[in-house]
C-alpha cells in the first residue's frame, strides 16, 4: 500500500506547493493536499488554536483537521529560514509545536528542520523528509532534484507577466499565503478584473532586480519577508509603474505591522501612488471589504480623469487621513 | 527597559557623553508613542517610540539603543522608528548596538561608543563597559533583595517606600563610583527592613517576553502587586542574566542558558525566537522547584510567545501546576488585572491547602 502524505493547503504551501509536492510523489508516496479554505476549515482552525494566533495560523490549523483522519502522515516542516541570516516567523520555527500542542490524535508528523540560514544542510534536510517513505537515497535525491526544477520553473513563470500587460495595474502585497489563498483575501485578484484592473504581486517582479532595491536601504533586514515587500517598492517608487497598492494584512501579525507601515510611509513620502490598507481577521466580512475596494477604485478613477489637473505637487492630495486606516475587515 | 538604562548611562557618563534620560515610562509616553506606531504593534514598540519622543523633548540628538537580530522585531525597530522620526520632520541620530553575541558585535559596539565620543580610546570604552556590567549586576541583585523582602516585611510599604526613593536618587547620581555607592546603600537599607521570617509564602514564577517582564510600566508593577499578597514571586529573566546569554560565548561568562534549554527540551527541541524557549524552559524549572503556580506575560501580538502559549496549556496538564497567561497591551486596565491576579493567588492557595489536608491525612 502506498503511504499517504498529507499536505495542508495553507502557510509556506503557497510558496513551496510544487516543490513539495513533486518531491512526495517522485518518492513514492500519495499526496493529499487538504481542499481550498473554506468557512469550516477556518472555523475549526479558529476554535482550535489559541485566541491571540494569527488568522493564517488558525487556519493552518484547520487545514490540519481536514486532513488529520485521511493519511499516514502529515507533512509540517520547521522552517527556520531559507537564506542565509534572515529569518522568518517564530511561528514557522514553532509551527509542529503550535499543531502538535493544538489538536489530538495526529497522524505521525514528517516535520523535518528546514534551515537555510546556515551554510548548506539541505541534503540533510531532504534525506530526513524522503526517509519517511522510501530507504533509497539516491531516489530522494534525484525526486528532489527533479521537484526542484519544477518549482524553478513555477517561478519564473510568474516572473515579469507585468510588462506587457495592457490593463491598468494595481500591485497587491502581502504574505503569500494570504495573496493566493482566495477565501482570505476575499478574492480580490478576480474582485479587481471585474472592474478592469490587473494584479500583480510582488511575486511577478524579478527576484535580482527586488533584491538590489531592497540592498538600498538603509539598516539591516532580517526578514525575507521584509526584503522582499520592500525591494518590491522601491521599485514601485522609482519605475510608476502600477496605479496603486493593496496592502492585505493579517491583523496580529506582527510582520505584517511593521513592513506595511514602513511601506506606506514610503509611499506616500516619495509618491503619490495611492496606497490603502486592508486588515483581516476571522470575523471579517465580505461586504466592508467590497465597499473599501470599490471606494479605493473610485479615487482610482477620479484621479485618471483629473490626471492633467494635478500640479507635480499633488503629493499631499492623498494625504493620511484621506484613507480610513487601521478600519478592520 | 525597567532599570537597564541604569547601567547605560552609566557607561555613557563615564565616557563623558552628555546623557539625556526619557522621564520614566508614563502614561503619557504611551499615548505619545501610540500616536504615532501603526496600530497593531506590540506595546514595547510604542513604550520606545514614545521614549524616543519624550528624549527629544528633552533635547536628546541621538539615541542609543540596543537592538537585537534575532528573528524578531527588536531587530528592525529602529528602522521603522527612523522613518517615523523622519515623516515627522524631527532630526535625531540613531546609536545601535546590535547583539553581542559574538566577538565582531562587541567591537562594533565599542565601535559605536567612540563615534559619540571620539576623544576616548578603547581602552577605556572596554573598561567602562565592564564598569556597566558591573552595575547591571548590582542592580539586579538590588531587586531581587527587595522582591525577597517585600512579602514578608513587618511593616507594609516600607520596601517600596526605600525602592521609589531608589528609582529618584538614581537619576540624579554621576558616573560609575556615585552609582554603585548608592546602589550599595539601598541594598543595606532594604536588607535592615523588619521581616516576618515564619510567614509561609506561596512562590510563583514569571515567564514570558523579556520587555514585558522587565518594564512595571506594561505589567503593571506584577512584581509589587503579587508581592503585596504575600507572593514570593521570582522572575526569569533579569536584565544580567539576559546580557550573560549574548555573552556567553566567551569563556568567562556563564549564563543559565544551557539548564534552561536541557529543561524545555521535552517540549521544544530548539530556540524558535524571542524567548518561547526560556518561557518553556523555565515553567518546567519553576515545576521541578516546586513552585506553585506560574504565570506567563506576553505582549499583545507578541510571535514567539504566542507558540509558547499554544505549548503551555499541556505543560499545565502534564507537569500539574497551575499556568496563568496574561496578554498585555494599552487597554489593559488595572482593575480587571488585579481581579485576575487575585483570583489566581485563590486558585493557588486552595490547592495548596488541599494538598496539605491530602499529606496530613496520609500520615494517620
Ligand atoms: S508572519 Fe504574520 S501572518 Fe504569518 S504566521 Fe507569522 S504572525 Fe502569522
Ligand atoms: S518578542 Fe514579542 S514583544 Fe518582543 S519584539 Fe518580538 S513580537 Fe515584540
Amino acid at each position: 500500500m502506498t503511504i499517504k502524505v498529507g499536505i495542508p493547503r495553507a502557510l509556506l504551501f503557497y510558496e513551496y506547493a510544487p516543490l513539495w509536492i513533486s518531491f512526495f510523489n517522485d518518492v513514492g508516496a500519495e499526496v493529499i493536499v487538504s481542499d481550498k479554505s473554506n468557512k469550516r476549515i477556518l472555523n475549526n482552525g479558529t476554535i482550535y488554536t489559541v485566541e491571540d494566533a494569527c488568522i493564517p495560523v488558525k487556519l493552518y490549523n484547520g487545514h490540519v483537521l481536514y486532513l488529520k483522519d485521511k493519511v499516514d502522515y502529515l507533512f509540517i516542516p520547521r522552517i527556520m529560514g531559507v537564506y542565509e541570516k534572515e529569518y522568518i516567523c517564530p511561528k514557522f520555527c514553532g509551527l509542529p509545536e503550535v499543531v502538535k500542542y493544538s489538536i489530538k490524535d495526529l497522524p505521525k508528523l514528517i516535520n523535518t528542520k528546514i534551515d537555510l540560514t546556515k551554510s548548506s544542510n539541505m541534503k540533510d534536510a531532504i534525506l530526513n523528509m524522503g526517509s519517511y517513505i522510501t530507504t533509497d537515497k539516491k531516489r530522494i535525491i534525484s525526486a528532489y532534484e527533479k521537484a526542484l526544477i519544477k518549482y524553478n520553473e513555477h517561478k519564473s513563470s510568474m516572473k515579469n507577466t507585468y510588462i506587457n500587460e495592457q490593463n491598468e495595474q494595481i500591485m497587491i502585497m502581502g504574505h503569500p499565503y494570504i495573496l493566493y489563498d482566495e477565501y482570505l483575501n476575499m478574492n480580490v485578484i478576480k474582485k479587481l478584473k471585474s472592474y478592469g484592473y490587473s494584479c500583480i504581486t510582488p511575486d511577478n517582479l524579478d527576484d535580482d532586480l527586488v533584491n538590489e532595491y531592497a540592498n538600498s536601504y538603509p539598516g539591516k533586514i532580517f526578514w525575507l519577508f521584509f526584503r522582499k515587500m520592500l525591494g518590491s517598492c522601491l521599485y514601485l517608487i522609482e519605475n510608476n509603474f502600477f496605479d496603486g497598492v493593496i496592502y492585505i494584512s493579517s491583523f496580529g501579525c506582527g510582520i505584517d505591522s511593521v513592513v506595511a507601515e514602513t511601506i506606506e510611509r514610503r509611499l506616500r513620502r516619495e509618491t503619490n501612488i495611492p496606497f490603502m490598507l486592508m486588515t483581516i481577521d476571522e470575523h471579517s466580512g465580505e461586504a466592508g471589504f467590497n465597499t473599501r475596494l470599490e471606494a479605493f477604485i473610485d479615487m482610482l478613477e477620479w484621479r485618471k480623469i483629473n490626471e492633467n489637473n494635478i500640479s507635480t505637487h499633488g503629493n499631499n492630495l492623498y494625504s493620511r487621513e484621506n484613507n480610513i486606516r487601521g478600519v478592520r475587515y | 527597559m525597567g532599570t537597564t538604562y541604569i547601567p547605560v548611562k552609566t557607561i555613557l557618563e563615564e565616557l563623558d557623553i552628555d546623557v539625556v534620560l526619557p522621564p520614566m515610562s508614563s502614561k503619557k509616553t504611551l499615548e505619545l508613542g501610540i500616536k504615532c506606531s501603526p496600530e497593531a504593534i506590540c506595546v514595547p514598540f510604542k513604550i520606545i517610540m514614545g521614549n524616543i519622543l519624550e528624549g527629544i523633548e528633552n533635547g536628546a540628538d541621538t539615541v542609543f539603543m540596543l537592538t537585537g537580530c534575532g528573528p524578531c522585531r527588536f531587530g528592525i525597530f529602529h528602522a521603522l522608528q527612523n522613518e517615523i522620526i523622519r515623516d515627522m520632520n524631527l532630526k535625531i541620530e540613531f546609536i545601535t548596538a546590535d547583539r553581542f553575541s559574538n566577538l565582531a558585535g562587541l567591537k562594533e559596539f565599542s565601535a559605536r561608543l567612540k563615534e559619540a565620543s571620539p576623544k576616548n580610546n578603547y581602552l577605556k570604552i572596554f573598561n567602562t563597559i565592564r564598569k556597566g556590567l558591573k552595575i547591571l549586576d548590582a542592580v539586579d541583585e538590588l531587586q531581587e533583595l527587595t522582591n525577597k523582602i517585600r512579602p514578608i516585611e513587618i511593616n507594609t510599604g516600607e520596601v517600596d517606600y526605600l525602592d521609589t526613593n531608589f528609582s529618584h536618587e538614581i537619576r540624579k547620581v554621576h558616573g560609575y563610583d556615585e552609582a554603585m555607592n548608592l546602589i550599595i546603600d539601598y541594598k543595606e537599607k532594604v536588607s535592615s527592613v523588619k521581616i516576618d521570617k515564619t510567614k509561609q509564602l506561596l512562590k510563583i514564577g514569571i515567564v514570558g517576553e523579556i520587555y514585558t517582564i522587565l518594564e512595571p510600566f506594561i505589567n503593571l508593577n506584577i512584581e509589587k502587586k503579587l508581592g503585596v499578597l504575600g507572593i514570593d514571586v521570582a522572575r526569569s529573566i533579569s536584565a544580567s542574566e539576559y546580557v550573560r546569554e549574548q555573552l556567553d560565548f566567551l569563556p568567562f561568562v556563564h549564563s543559565g542558558k544551557k539548564t534552561i534549554y536541557q529543561a524545555a527540551k521535552p517540549y521544544l527541541e530548539i530556540p524558535i525566537g524571542g524567548h518561547a524557549i526560556n518561557t518553556i524552559g523555565n515553567s518546567m524549572l519553576y515545576k521541578k522547584q516546586n513552585f506553585d503556580g506560574i504565570i506567563h506575560l506576553l505582549p499583545f501580538t507578541c510571535m514567539p510567545e504566542i507558540v509558547a502559549q499554544c505549548i503551555l496549556p499541556t505543560i499545565e496538564k502534564e507537569q500539574d501546576i497551575p499556568i496563568m497567561t496574561l496578554v498585555l497591551d494599552e487597554m489593559t486596565g488595572e482593575a480587571g488585572y488585579m481581579t485576575r491576579l487575585e483570583a489566581f493567588v485563590d486558585l493557588l492557595v486552595k490547592r495548596k491547602d488541599l494538598k496539605n489536608e491530602g499529606n496530613s491525612l496520609s500520615w494517620n
